[in-house]
């Protein structure tokens, strides 16, 4: 195989890789931006992969697996929003508790159909290429093999991969570009300060918080449902937890999420396929079993270099500071 | 009808406890709608759960197995909790202990005297989950790095160092089919005490010894200034970062001693699964019993015989284990929400529009 081909494929699995890990990133923003961390990422994908893999199952529908999804990690997130919002209170160890609860409904639902597959509709789903260019445009003389090179790697995956991209830019539209996004940044930054100026705290708060779930619910929809196709115990495997790491990396702007979760997918990949270099797996430090570690290291690195640097932004002013009017 | 929320003047007393009972109930109850939502009996699953940890001889000892490093990693955490240092890399640390702890029991000359032996692992589990704490402390201490996360990845570090050492470094030659580590040797196992190994009289002194570290050592007031305030610690002449960096030494030794009583006293086995989650649940643990050193043993004690039960449960009834997960979660969510009802009180008043009622009533008068 040459060269171009392989780094053309191996690019292509980090796109596939990179989709839940952006899901997951761009929710997290935006729950961040609103002033609310929440550490219960894994348990919200759990939530999405066991409902919308059952849905999945039962009904052979995309459109009704994705709205499961949805739905059970919707229902977590607005768990989690009426204890932080509404009674205050303390957001990490409710995100721990939140992740602990999604792990033990998603292995409790997902019980019964543990090592089975999506039915048939699904399946054809998840292989469709609708992007493909046609083959005859990989023998125009010049530009023939960078379009063979291209769709290889970018234009050969199905429609929920496409869409999550562009989620990704709307979610920076949203954010940076209009009226609703400078307010949700206010919150984020100053909830007082917002609540002074007119703006209504408790109700934008809460929708984030449940939006950003869902998005990370659709995460883990994709991993079960789409990528892997087959339910498993435990199926999100820690992504939930690099996500929380990769908003700080990213610094709460869905655009650099993008190359964010493509770096770390990329990583999760070299994990995967270092065995077969034999030249490079000689040395102990290339082994794939060091290399997974790799994300979470580079992370700490990530968040050590972050707080070293004295004028980096260190996310929204009022992130983990439940707002109580009265104090005002 | 408008609803206020108001501070309460006394937050305490016998109404603050009698709210968190009520609170674990509500957390039965939901759990309980949630099971039969599922098409589970939850009177059979929580009579199964009873039966499976507190019903046998059997049973109970394996309550206390769990228990006991669980109660130990909780104590651990709690002292960094008392700071406000958020070490919830509690499953890192005990691995780390229980790596370090590894290495002596297959280093030692076999000649050694078993007490000699056990203390020199249980020193090394020691060192092990310290220095594992130690990093993200000087980091937090010298340039104010979020604990938070740099704790919960190395989690993730400590699990894949394990997986690596098991499939390539310290790969058992003679493991047929499922390569594993050759499991430690006899003279480091922990004695037996009354049928239990002897951890739990370790897990009791830790007990002691934390809640009079806190309470009565004046090392233990400048953790609690510390963690009330770090200014304040500061202007009363407080060395916060001694403070800080010699807390997180003590917490994550504890914690690494954890994985030493696991690892001599039940598993035998370094895996990668030696830490079992409970790092994470030991964080709700110590939070649940406010810090305090002697709550966290009932509280150690009721969370192993969910696990313990569970298991139990899943044996007798076919009802999955992970039960005990959403009932955990539950009781966390009430607890949580729990603190909201002891330090406010809802205040109904009335609107705007009932104001302007009562004042034309008040006009025609």
């Amino acid at each position: 195989m040459d060269v171009a081909l392989l780094i053309a494929l191996f690019l292509a699995s980090a796109v596939r890789m990179a989709v839940p890990l952006l899901l997951g990133t761009l929710g997290e923003s935006l729950t961040e931006r609103a002033g609310n961390l929440n550490l219960g990422v894994e348990g919200l994908m759990m939530m999405g992969a066991a409902t919308g893999f059952i849905a999945a199952y039962h009904t052979d529908n995309i459109a009704l697996a994705v709205l499961a999804g949805m739905l059970g990690s919707g229902f977590g997130s607005l768990l989690y929003a009426i204890l932080t919002i509404t009674f205050r209170t303390k957001q990490d160890v409710t995100g721990l508790a939140l992740t602990i609860f999604g792990s033990g409904f998603a292995n409790t639902l997902g019980k019964t159909l543990a090592n089975t597959n999506t039915p048939e509709g699904i399946r054809t789903f998840a292989q469709a290429t609708p992007l493909k260019l046609p083959e005859s445009t990989a023998s125009i003389p010049g530009i023939g093999p960078v379009l063979a090179f291209i769709d290889t790697a970018f234009l050969q995956h199905n429609w929920f991969v496409y869409l999550t991209f562009i989620a990704a830019f709307a979610g920076w539209f949203y954010l940076f570009r209009t009226r609703q996004g400078l307010h949700l940044r206010m919150i984020g930054e100053n909830p007082a300060a917002a609540d002074a100026s007119g703006i209504r705290v408790i109700g934008a708060k809460y929708a984030h918080v449940v939006v950003g779930g869902i998005l990370c619910g659709l995460g883990g929809v994709y991993i079960s449902v789409i990528n892997v196709g087959t339910y498993l115990e435990n199926i999100v495997a820690g992504r939930g937890w690099i996500v929380v790491a990769l908003v700080i990396f990213i610094r709460w702007d869905p655009l650099k999420a993008i190359a964010g979760s493509l770096l770390f997918g990329a990583l999760e990949i070299v994990g995967f396929r270092i065995q077969h270099i034999e030249a490079l797996s000689g040395l102990p430090i290339f082994s794939q079993y060091a290399i997974d570690m790799y994300p979470y290291l580079m992370t700490i690195i990530v968040l050590i270099l972050t707080y070293a640097r004295k004028k980096a932004y260190l996310g929204p002013a009022g992130l983990g500071v439940p707002y109580f009017r009265e104090d005002r | 009808m408008r609803l206020r929320i108001a501070k309460k003047d006394t937050a305490g007393g016998y109404k603050a406890v009698l709210i968190r009972v009520g609170a674990v109930l509500v957390a039965l109850v939901l759990s309980g709608l949630l099971m039969t939502a599922m098409g589970y009996n939850p009177i059979s699953a929580f009579a199964a759960i009873i039966k499976g940890s507190f019903g046998s001889k059997r049973g109970l000892i394996n309550t206390i197995t769990v228990a006991i490093p669980l109660l130990v990693v909780a104590l651990g955490l709690s002292i960094s909790f008392s700071m406000r240092f958020w070490n919830i890399g509690g499953e890192g640390q005990l691995i780390m202990g229980a790596i370090f702890a590894t290495f002596v029991a297959h280093n030692l000359p076999v000649n050694t005297p078993t007490p000699v032996y056990l203390i020199t692992m249980a020193i090394a589990s020691m060192i092990g989950g310290a220095l594992f704490a130690l990093i993200p402390g000087l980091f937090r201490a010298y340039s104010g790095t979020n604990e938070t996360l740099f704790t919960l990845m190395l989690n993730y570090v400590a699990i894949k160092i394990t997986v690596f050492l098991r499939l390539v470094l310290w790969k058992d030659p003679e493991a047929k089919g499922f390569p594993s580590i050759e499991a430690i040797p006899k003279i480091a196992h922990l004695p037996k005490v009354f049928g239990i190994h002897s951890g739990w009289i370790i897990a009791l002194i830790a007990t002691v010894l934390v809640y009079v570290f806190l309470k009565y050592t004046k090392r233990g007031y400048e953790t609690r200034v510390v963690g009330e305030s770090e200014r304040t610690a500061h202007y009363a002449g407080i060395n916060v970062r001694r403070v800080l960096i010699s807390g997180v030494i003590l917490s994550g030794g504890l914690v690494g001693l954890a994985g030493f009583v696991k690892l001599s006293g039940a598993a035998f086995t370094l895996s990668e699964s030696i830490g079992g989650g409970n790092g994470f649940s030991a964080v709700i643990i110590a939070w649940l019993a406010q810090l305090n050193a002697p709550v966290m043993v009932i509280v150690a004690l009721l969370f192993a015989a969910m696990e313990q039960g569970a298991m139990g449960m899943e044996l007798a009834l076919k009802i999955p284990a992970s039960v005990a997960d959403i009932i955990k979660g539950l009781i966390l969510f009430t607890a949580l929400a729990s603190e909201f009802f002891i330090a406010y009180r809802v205040v109904i008043e009335p609107g705007p529009r009932q104001l302007q009622k009562q004042a034309q009533k008040e006009d025609q008068v």
